[in-house]
This record gives C-alpha cells, sequence and structure tokens, in this order.
C-alpha cells in the first residue's frame, strides 16, 4: 500500500454558512472487494455478540447517533424511516441474529461504524476526479451526471466535476465499488457534534482493515 | 422581511420573500430564503428541531419496554435544505408528537400505577380477584413475569375458596 493520508474535503460556502460544523474527511487505498481474511470475519462475530437489546435501545442518545439523528431531521429525513447507518446496522445485526459477512469493505465498513458509531462510504478513487467535497446539487442536476434528477436543494457528496452520491444515501450510478475496482476512496460525512477523533478514527480503522495493516 | 419572533417566522411572511440564493435558485422547494434574517432564523429552528429531537430520543427510551407508540414524525422528505416554512413544521410536528407521547406515557402511568395497586390487594386477599391476571407489561416493566391468582390444588382450591397468588419468575 502507498502511504495514504486523510484529507479535508471542500464544502461548499453557503452549506457551510447553513451548517457551521459540517465536513467531510477522505482518503484512498489500494484495495479491492475482496473476501473478508478469517481475522476479519472472527472481528465481525465477535462484535455480534457484543451488541444487545440494550444497546440499540439506548443507542440514540449515545452523542455521535444523537448527531446524525438531529442532522437527519434538520434536512428533511426522518430517522425512524430512514435509519441512520449506526442504527440501521444494529438492527440489522438484532434481526439476523449476527453481522454477516458479505465481503472485505463491507465487513470493513460494518466493523468501523459499528465501533466508532461514524459512518464511511466508498467511491472508486479511479472514478474520481480532484478532491471530494459537500455541495447543493444546482437546479436541473443529475446524480453523477445519469438519469437520476436531484430534487432541488439536495445536498450531495461530489468531485470537482459532479456529484457522486447524495450526502446520506444513495451513490451515482457507476462511482460505487465494483469487482473491478483497484483503489477505493473513503469518506465520511462529519455533522455537527461528531468529534473530529472519531472521523479520523473510523476512517483509519477503515483503511487498515481494507490493506491489511 | 420577515418578522422574527422569537426564532419564528411566520409562513406567510417567508412566503414573500424571494431574494436569490447562492445558486440562483430556490431551496427548499417553496419557502426561499437567503438573507441574513432567514439564516437565523434556519439557524434557529434547527437548533429548536435537535433539542425536540433529543427529547424525544429520551423519551424513547425510557418508554421502553411499552408498546404501540408512534414515533414516526411526518417529513418533507430529504437531503436538502429546508426552507423556513419546511422547518417550521418538522419543529411543529416534533413537538406534537412529543406531546402525544408524553400524554400517552402519562395516561399508561395511571393505568400502570392502579396494576401495582391491584397486584398489592391480590397478595393480600387473592379471593377477591378470582382468575385476575397481571404482567410486567401491564405495569410498565420489561420480562415476563406475572400475578396470577388461582386456586390452590385446582377444582377442590376453587370450591373451599383456597385462592393465592401464583408468580411466574419469567420468560419461557
Amino acid at each position: 500500500m502507498t502511504e495514504s493520508r486523510l484529507e479535508s474535503g471542500w464544502v461548499e460556502p453557503s452549506l457551510r454558512e447553513e451548517f457551521p460544523g459540517l465536513g467531510l474527511r477522505w482518503t484512498a487505498v489500494e484495495a479491492g472487494p475482496t473476501r473478508s481474511p478469517r481475522e476479519l470475519r472472527q472481528r465481525l462475530r465477535h462484535l455480534s455478540d457484543r451488541i444487545h437489546g440494550e444497546r440499540v435501545l439506548n443507542l440514540r442518545r449515545e452523542p455521535i447517533a444523537s448527531s446524525y439523528r438531529v442532522f437527519f431531521r434538520q434536512i428533511g429525513i426522518d430517522p425512524e424511516e430512514f435509519r441512520p447507518p449506526a442504527e440501521a446496522a444494529m438492527l440489522e445485526r438484532l434481526r439476523a441474529g449476527r453481522f454477516a459477512s458479505r465481503n472485505l469493505l463491507d465487513d470493513a465498513l460494518v466493523v468501523s461504524l459499528v465501533e466508532t458509531g461514524v459512518s464511511v462510504r466508498a467511491f472508486d478513487a479511479d472514478k474520481i476526479t480532484g478532491s471530494l467535497g459537500l455541495r447543493i446539487a444546482q437546479p436541473g442536476e443529475r446524480l453523477g451526471g445519469n438519469d437520476i434528477e436531484l430534487p432541488e436543494g439536495a445536498l450531495v457528496v461530489a468531485d470537482e466535476q459532479r456529484s457522486v452520491g447524495l450526502i446520506f444515501g444513495d451513490s451515482a450510478p457507476g462511482r460505487g465499488v465494483e469487482p473491478s475496482t483497484k483503489r477505493i476512496a473513503l469518506c465520511v460525512v462529519g455533522v455537527p457534534g461528531v468529534p473530529e477523533i472519531s472521523i479520523e478514527e473510523a476512517l483509519w480503522s477503515t483503511a487498515g482493515m481494507l490493506t491489511g495493516t | 422581511m420577515p418578522e422574527l419572533v422569537d426564532g419564528h417566522i411566520s409562513e406567510r411572511d417567508a412566503g414573500q420573500f424571494t431574494g436569490p440564493s447562492s445558486f440562483g435558485m430556490s431551496l427548499g422547494g417553496s419557502q426561499v430564503q437567503t438573507g441574513y434574517d432567514e439564516l437565523a432564523a434556519r439557524r434557529s429552528l434547527r437548533e429548536q428541531i435537535a433539542k425536540l429531537e433529543r427529547e424525544l430520543a429520551t423519551a424513547f427510551t425510557e418508554a421502553y419496554p411499552r408498546r404501540g407508540l408512534e414515533w414516526r414524525v411526518q417529513s418533507p422528505g430529504g437531503p436538502r435544505i429546508m426552507g423556513v416554512g419546511e422547518l417550521e413544521e418538522i419543529r411543529d410536528e416534533l413537538a406534537v408528537r412529543l406531546e402525544d407521547v408524553r400524554r400517552a406515557l402519562r395516561e399508561r402511568a395511571l393505568v400502570e400505577r392502579e396494576h401495582v395497586d391491584r397486584i398489592e390487594e391480590m397478595m393480600l386477599a387473592p379471593e377477591r380477584h378470582k382468575w385476575v391476571r397481571i404482567s410486567n407489561q401491564d405495569i410498565g416493566e420489561p420480562g415476563c413475569k406475572h400475578w396470577h391468582s388461582r386456586p390452590r390444588l385446582g377444582l377442590i382450591g376453587m370450591l373451599l375458596g383456597w385462592w393465592r397468588v401464583k408468580i411466574s419468575s419469567g420468560c419461557p
């Protein structure tokens, strides 16, 4: 692996004005969605044993989970309907009885999400132009320049050319990680109230699991 | 310019503001904005939403194990920048939901208190509460424990008036 470092993504000034404290951190690592190593699958199993009903019940009062819920409300999403990532993962763990291993990338994302409460997103780094950032969609803009028209005022993660995904939600077609991906861009949208150290921990931890370091 | 009163801008006034946004578009649908006052209003509304959401989250955890309460709050759909009117709607919906939940919990607390009192009465005089069964759920506690007033030795106890409260210890 070449030495990766955490980058601070740009935030459109008018968006920063609306949400002081909103930010994006990202990094790129040389890795693909291969099979999970045994150690990571074991870690996922141990993590499954640590999650129980009481923890999930109280999750929404924990500072990081609470910050995501609040931000969801403020941008028009009902977190009871569209769960913040940590809540969704833990509820799925209760429903399924465990965190099922899927592949290296998905497993690494779940482990860092459950351990830090911070959701890391992944894109194909070779399909990103320049730096990642956050902005408000332009009128009539389509997600990734393709078929999906974005609603007015939509908040998107974007590179320097076009949107690559909704701030919380779908990635643009063709921008996500695919079997052919060689480099993965990992990014975290930091909402007000989420400590910087948790964001960095989530990114370093995910990058470490992907590169086996 | 909309009138700002205690962090509240009326929808009527908000709708009249037609200044351009940084991208020359209206943000958050028809509730347009951008002047400094509106930015301050949106921030104030977001703080109110944050406070209400945290209170609702506290109510959610305190309500456990009670079921059947509605926690969803109608949202205009996102993720996007909400206009003043939309933020006001979210805040109002949250406030209504929180009040509904608190009222429901108060009403349930009264019923649960009655059930606790009845358990005490059952323990003192089981024959006056024949076949009454009260569960943990009825008193707002987690678990499967229940108190059941039933005759000792079945039919014989029933005929002779030998009643007792049987306490089931837990979940199967």
